[in-house]
């Protein structure tokens, strides 16, 4: 303890503290957020689910979206959109939307799986909407050939061919697809989150998106055994590589070979 | 420095005193002495570049091994290779043929730098040709045309000049003749109706064809015409020209031009995927703002206002599919497109017109 006091005068105490206190918060929040993804399973709704969720809907969406999710000024209705899109939107931390923009980024969520199941549960009540997917369509068992060749249809050109996510017009952008469950990319197919299109069954069979979550998965955990995939992001970011890299060799070469040997 | 551009003398360098000149004048340093390496007098210092150069060589010897193991031990059609193999014996012969080369390369340069001899030689400059040497080329030139007798001979000369303006002649007829002129292929594409019968919209890539009520609100379908599936050649390009994306809007937020009321059908629309500004795929569908997006170049189509430029380089909208439904309740396109789809071309003010006639 004496040493501990003596060395508090020290120059980089300062610093050897806050490195201490940010290890601390970053951890306690790493561990927070973890149990909030702690996932269940079961998607049929009791009465009591539905009356719990509409207290939270009240308490915590209704100033948006309105009493009984009919929309107002700041947000959409909510009736008919489905339990697939409560799940989504809550499950991602999308909602409750931290501030107004572009669009709703994905951050921790706010409402563990049983708050998420009881709001899912309110608002499939008020209306009919695409339900939670079917565990059997997640199984990420599909054909991973036929599903790329339905996301180089359908996905790619918003979500980049390896789902590294892109730009679109005035602020918002397509998000990387890596690390997202196969139920919210189910999810987000059926519902068309925010800009993103209905794909609907009638557009994508349920059998065409498992092929897609079994190829989005396959091409995640193929990794890239070639190097640093530089975030597959294409000519930008392996043209800066090219550009700072590959000319940084030549030019080294280039001293060396003109230099004198001592 | 004197100014030179007004015409005036430059005196500057000739107002200066003789004396001053003197002190001014550049010196010649001369050759800077040589200077020994110091594996020229330390013989522990060559021992050790020589070691130094037959690593390098080494290190090719050990870069073509790794390519010649990567590419006969890793095993691409065995039971358990993916994507990951193929990758990972790509990178294998990338850098086994690198260290190859470079082992090479780096070892003769280092070889030559510190062990090999170094003699310098300085080679002096030649000296300024005077005007006779000029002269004596200007007569050369003289006599050349003199002896041939060109000016005296105007049959020679002018018959040479028409073989050689003629003699490019055929490289024009065999570059002309390199591919069929494309004509006004550009200004037709699959989805005009064949004998009466209306082409179907299909989904991209499997075919099947897409029944209005699928077609729900904020949905975006990739489409293809009927029959593509089945072409035996020129697919591709049929498809290049013929892609279409297929959304569904509220009915209101449309807003159809005159004569183009009925393009659509219960706020289906369908427009042309190609843009007009250098042919990329335009697919980019924003379903709320209903703005349309190029990846190339950012050009931004608002669905609402018939697929009109907002943003971006591209300077037509993106032609529109008039749709309909038929019998069964399929989608079907009523006509091919009114004017030809993708980037401009010379010829295409007159094939604007020829989908109408």
């Amino acid at each position: 303890m004496k040493a501990l006091s003596q060395k508090r005068r020290h120059p980089l105490a300062a610093i050897a503290l806050l490195l201490m206190g940010l290890l601390v918060t970053g951890g306690l929040y790493a561990v927070a957020t973890t149990v909030n993804q702690a996932k269940a399973d079961t998607t049929t709704y009791s009465a009591s689910d539905v009356e719990e969720g509409g207290k939270l809907f009240a308490a915590n969406c209704a100033t948006c979206h309105g009493m009984g999710a009919s929309g107002s000024q700041s947000g959409p209705s909510l009736v008919g959109v489905g339990a697939a899109a409560v799940d989504f939107q809550v499950g991602t931390g999308r909602m409750p939307m931290q501030m107004n923009g572009p669009q709703a980024y994905k951050k921790p969520a706010q409402f563990n799986e049983e708050q998420t199941k009881q709001l899912a549960a309110y608002v499939a009540s008020l209306g009919p909407g695409p339900a939670i997917p079917e565990a059997g369509v997640l199984d990420e068992k599909g054909d991973a050939a036929k599903g790329g060749e339905l996301f180089r249809t359908n996905c790619a050109m918003c979500h980049n061919a390896a789902a590294a996510g892109g730009a679109l017009t005035r602020g918002k952008f397509a998000p990387a697809l890596a690390d997202v469950s196969g139920q919210h990319i189910y999810e987000a197919m059926v519902t068309g989150p925010q800009n993103m299109p209905v794909f609907s069954d009638a557009n994508i069979s349920p059998e065409g998106k498992r092929d897609i979550i079994t190829y989005l998965k396959q091409i995640e955990t193929n990794g890239s055994p070639g190097g640093a995939d530089l975030g597959a992001l294409g000519p930008v970011s392996e043209g800066l590589f090219v550009w700072i890299a590959g000319l940084g060799v030549i030019i080294a070469f280039t001293i060396w070979l003109t230099s004198r040997t001592s | 420095m004197g100014n030179h551009s007004d015409g005036s003398p430059n005196h500057s360098g000739t107002v200066a005193t003789a004396g001053q000149n003197e002190v001014e004048k550049f010196q010649d340093p001369g050759i800077p002495p040589h200077r020994l390496r110091l594996a020229d007098t330390d013989p522990r210092a060559a021992k050790k570049a020589e070691r130094q150069v037959a690593l390098l060589f080494g290190v090719s010897v050990v870069g073509t091994l790794i390519f010649l193991v990567a590419y006969f031990a890793i095993d691409l059609g065995g039971p358990d290779s993916s994507i990951a193999t193929i990758r990972l014996q790509n990178a294998l012969l990338g850098i086994g043929t690198a260290f190859a080369m470079l082992g090479i390369g780096t070892g003769i340069v280092h070889w030559a730098k510190a062990l090999m001899p170094d003699h310098e030689v300085s080679e002096e400059r030649h000296a300024i040709r005077t005007e006779d040497d000029r002269q004596a080329a200007v007569r050369i030139v003289d006599d050349i045309v003199e002896e041939t007798g060109i000016k005296r001979r105007p049959l020679i000369r002018n018959t040479l000049l028409g073989a050689v303006a003629l003699a490019p002649l055929p490289a024009l007829a065999i570059f002309g003749d390199l591919g069929p002129r494309p004509d006004d292929k550009l200004a037709h594409t699959m989805w005009a109706p064949e004998d009466g019968k209306l082409k179907r919209l299909t989904r991209d890539p499997d075919g099947t064809p897409i029944k209005a009520a699928d077609v729900t609100l904020g949905s975006a379908f990739h489409v293809i015409p009927e029959g593509l599936n089945e072409l035996s050649e020129g697919k591709l390009n049929e498809k290049a020209k013929s892609v279409v994306l297929l959304m569904r809007l509220n009915p209101e937020e449309l807003h159809p031009s005159p004569g183009r009321e009925d393009w659509g059908y219960n706020g289906i629309v369908a427009y042309s995927k190609i843009c007009t500004h250098v042919g990329c795929p335009v697919a980019l569908y924003e379903q709320q703002t209903h703005h349309l997006l190029c990846p190339c170049h950012q050009s931004t189509f608002d669905l609402t206002q018939e697929c009109k430029v907002i943003f971006g380089p591209a300077s037509r909208p993106l032609p529109q599919l008039p749709i309909s439904v038929d019998a069964e309740g399929y989608l079907v396109a009523t006509s091919d497109f009114h004017e030809p789809v993708g980037p401009s071309y010379w010829e295409r003010e007159q094939h604007v017109l020829i989908p109408n006639s």
